[in-house]
């Protein structure tokens, strides 16, 4: 018996409850009752298994349903190929071009204080809360035949919408915010001591950048490369719009996927899809290692 | 905090931050709004009221809502799941959370319309009883809700673990239930981040495209979203009634965005 429960009998609180604490010691209550806890585990183990864990294993079982045969056929089939290595050349080009700019935002936005802050960090975020195929609108009547630059790219032989270019825009403005959203609070978070100490050694701005600032912050930095290209080689909705779908042109993995789809050539887009899937399951085992990584530094940084 | 002067580099790389988020988003964002500005009022109301569209925005919405709460329910589960309770492979299943985040979207859709049709795994079961998950309001609930979860599990996580133990121990030495404690203790502390994760996810949802063109099926009037309405009148060529729209869900994104913000820095305060 434990004196909280002597306590409670003149309370006319729930009685029952009151019983189950007797028995349960003081140290745990934090704890729920056993048939508690199993339920809600099994519970959670259940909606994951439906909603993550069946359709990654329904990806592969669809994928190879015709024999493996069909699905390397698949695989190596020319436009499957050129929407591979599109995917490529527009993800790398969209995460580099991402990745100065986090850096550059992080710098300014956690070394400085000036007026607009808030607002700029806010306007970062505006990527993530466009619907992709605005996006795609936006760029279309930026550079389309009717578009404001159109006109001017067509007489100067410039091609933009259908065609990589335009991809690559895209896709950069959906993934902008991953880096920056990522350094900002890992700079933050490791303060500006160091270079503030190099500065006063007498280095320059760029011996403070390569020999203190990134090595400090490259995990978190890596953290965001990883976010950020496993949604540019995913990205679907403003890439759909501005590519034209052009087979073994213009179609993007996703893209193909779909053209896969509405062929009814669904063991093709399912030896697609199986790709794309082994990538999101890579960057979940980098994105663990490297999370990890990330958390020590800062933990180191904060003991200092 | 610092002292603009003390470090270098400020000049260099606010401008080039500037100029990057000009060229990359204000100007595609000036461009739409100049041509949405090109109609009349009563022209932009044609476009963006007709019975077509209106059944499109309240599908987008209808369904977002439903998959947010859904999201918001199944997030809490398996957050309090993954911070109080042990059990073999946890560590597999929280990072399998993260899975949606890194699966294209395009695979999610792919995969969910073939499980939920007739002859699919789930579907033959579920069929038979009258749910259809595929090709149906249904479905585009469901994708939701794999693309939204992991937004709610990993803004509640944190807060969940960060909570004292004391406010419980109190509750439980001054006779709370176990529920009580939940409803009384726990949950009001929760709220700030479960309404984060909540509108995290609705906005997430609200935009979603590569996912919801595969298991909706994308008839008109029934199974036709805000974004595919967009896309079906830019095939049109049709640039002005889709800009108009896109409009719309421009604004809407907005008030997601400032509302998200405010609630960030609510749930920062209560911390």
């Amino acid at each position: 018996m434990n004196p909280t429960g002597e306590s409670n009998r003149s309370d006319p609180g729930p009685q029952s409850a009151n019983a189950s604490a007797d028995v349960v010691p003081q140290r745990r209550a934090q704890q729920d009752p056993a048939w508690v806890r199993w339920f809600l585990t099994l519970a959670a183990v259940f909606v994951l298994t439906i909603f993550v864990v069946v359709p990654v294993i329904a990806v592969f079982y669809e994928a190879f349903s015709r024999g493996a045969r069909v699905y390397f056929e698949n695989l190596l089939d020319p436009d499957t190929r050129h929407a591979v290595l599109l995917t490529l050349t527009v993800a790398p080009c969209a995460v580099l071009f991402n990745l100065v700019f986090g850096v550059a935002a992080a710098w300014a936005i956690a070394r400085f204080r000036f007026r607009g802050r808030t607002l700029l960090i806010t306007m970062i975020d505006i990527p993530f809360s466009i619907s992709p195929v605005v996006v795609g609108l936006m760029f279309v009547l930026l550079f389309g035949l009717g578009g404001f630059f159109g006109p001017w790219l067509r007489s100067h032989g410039i091609q933009i919408l259908f065609s990589t270019p335009g991809l690559i825009l895209a896709t950069t403005f959906v993934t902008l915010p991953f880096v920056a959203r990522e350094l900002i609070p890992v700079m933050e978070a490791i303060g500006p001591d160091e270079e503030l100490a190099a500065l006063s050694l007498g280095a320059n701005g760029r011996q403070i950048f390569w020999r203190i600032t990134l090595p400090n912050i490259r995990w978190g930095l890596l953290y965001g490369v990883i976010l950020c290209n496993a949604r540019a080689m995913g990205e679907f909705g403003a890439v759909y719009v501005v590519s034209g779908h052009i087979s073994g042109q213009t179609n993007t993995m996703p893209l193909h996927i779909e053209q896969l789809f509405q062929g009814f050539n669904s063991p093709g887009a399912f030896a697609v899809a199986s790709v794309l899937t082994m990538l999101a399951v890579v960057t979940l085992l980098l994105k663990v290692f490297v999370e990890r990584k990330a958390r020590q530094t800062v933990l180191e940084a904060a003991k200092e | 905090m610092v002292n603009r002067r003390v470090l270098p580099g400020y000049r260099l790389s606010i401008t080039f931050t500037l100029a990057y988020l000009s060229v990359l988003v204000l100007i595609p964002l000036a461009a739409c709004l100049v041509t949405a500005g090109s109609l009349s009022w009563s022209q932009f109301v044609a476009a963006v009221w007709t019975p077509r569209a209106r059944a499109a925005y309240s599908l987008t919405f209808g369904a977002a809502f439903a998959a947010a709460t859904i999201s918001t329910i199944l997030g809490l589960l398996i957050a309090w799941v993954l911070v109080r309770y042990d059990f073999p492979l946890k560590r597999f299943f929280d990072s399998l959370v993260d899975l949606p985040f890194a699966l294209p979207t395009a695979v999610a859709g792919l995969v969910f319309s073939t499980l939920y049709v007739p002859n699919g795994w789930f579907g033959q079961f579920l069929v038979p009883l009258g749910i259809e998950g595929a090709y149906s309001r249904l479905g585009i609930v469901i994708v939701l809700v794999f693309i939204g979860f992991p937004f709610v599990v990993r803004t509640v996580q944190p807060v969940l673990e960060s909570l004292d133990k004391e406010s419980e121990e109190a509750s439980a030495c001054l006779g709370a239930s176990r529920w009580q404690t939940f409803r009384r203790i726990l949950l009001p502390a929760l709220y700030p981040a479960l309404i984060t994760g909540f509108a995290l996810s609705f906005a997430r949802a609200l935009g979603e495209y590569g996912s919801v063109i595969f298991v909706s099926g994308n008839m008109p009037f029934r199974t036709e979203i805000a974004p595919v309405l967009i896309v079906a009148k830019l095939e049109e060529f049709n640039y002005v009634e889709a800009t108009a729209m896109a409009v719309v869900l421009l604004s809407f994104s907005f008030v997601m965005l400032i509302v998200i913000n405010l609630l960030e820095r609510w749930s920062k305060l209560d911390r």
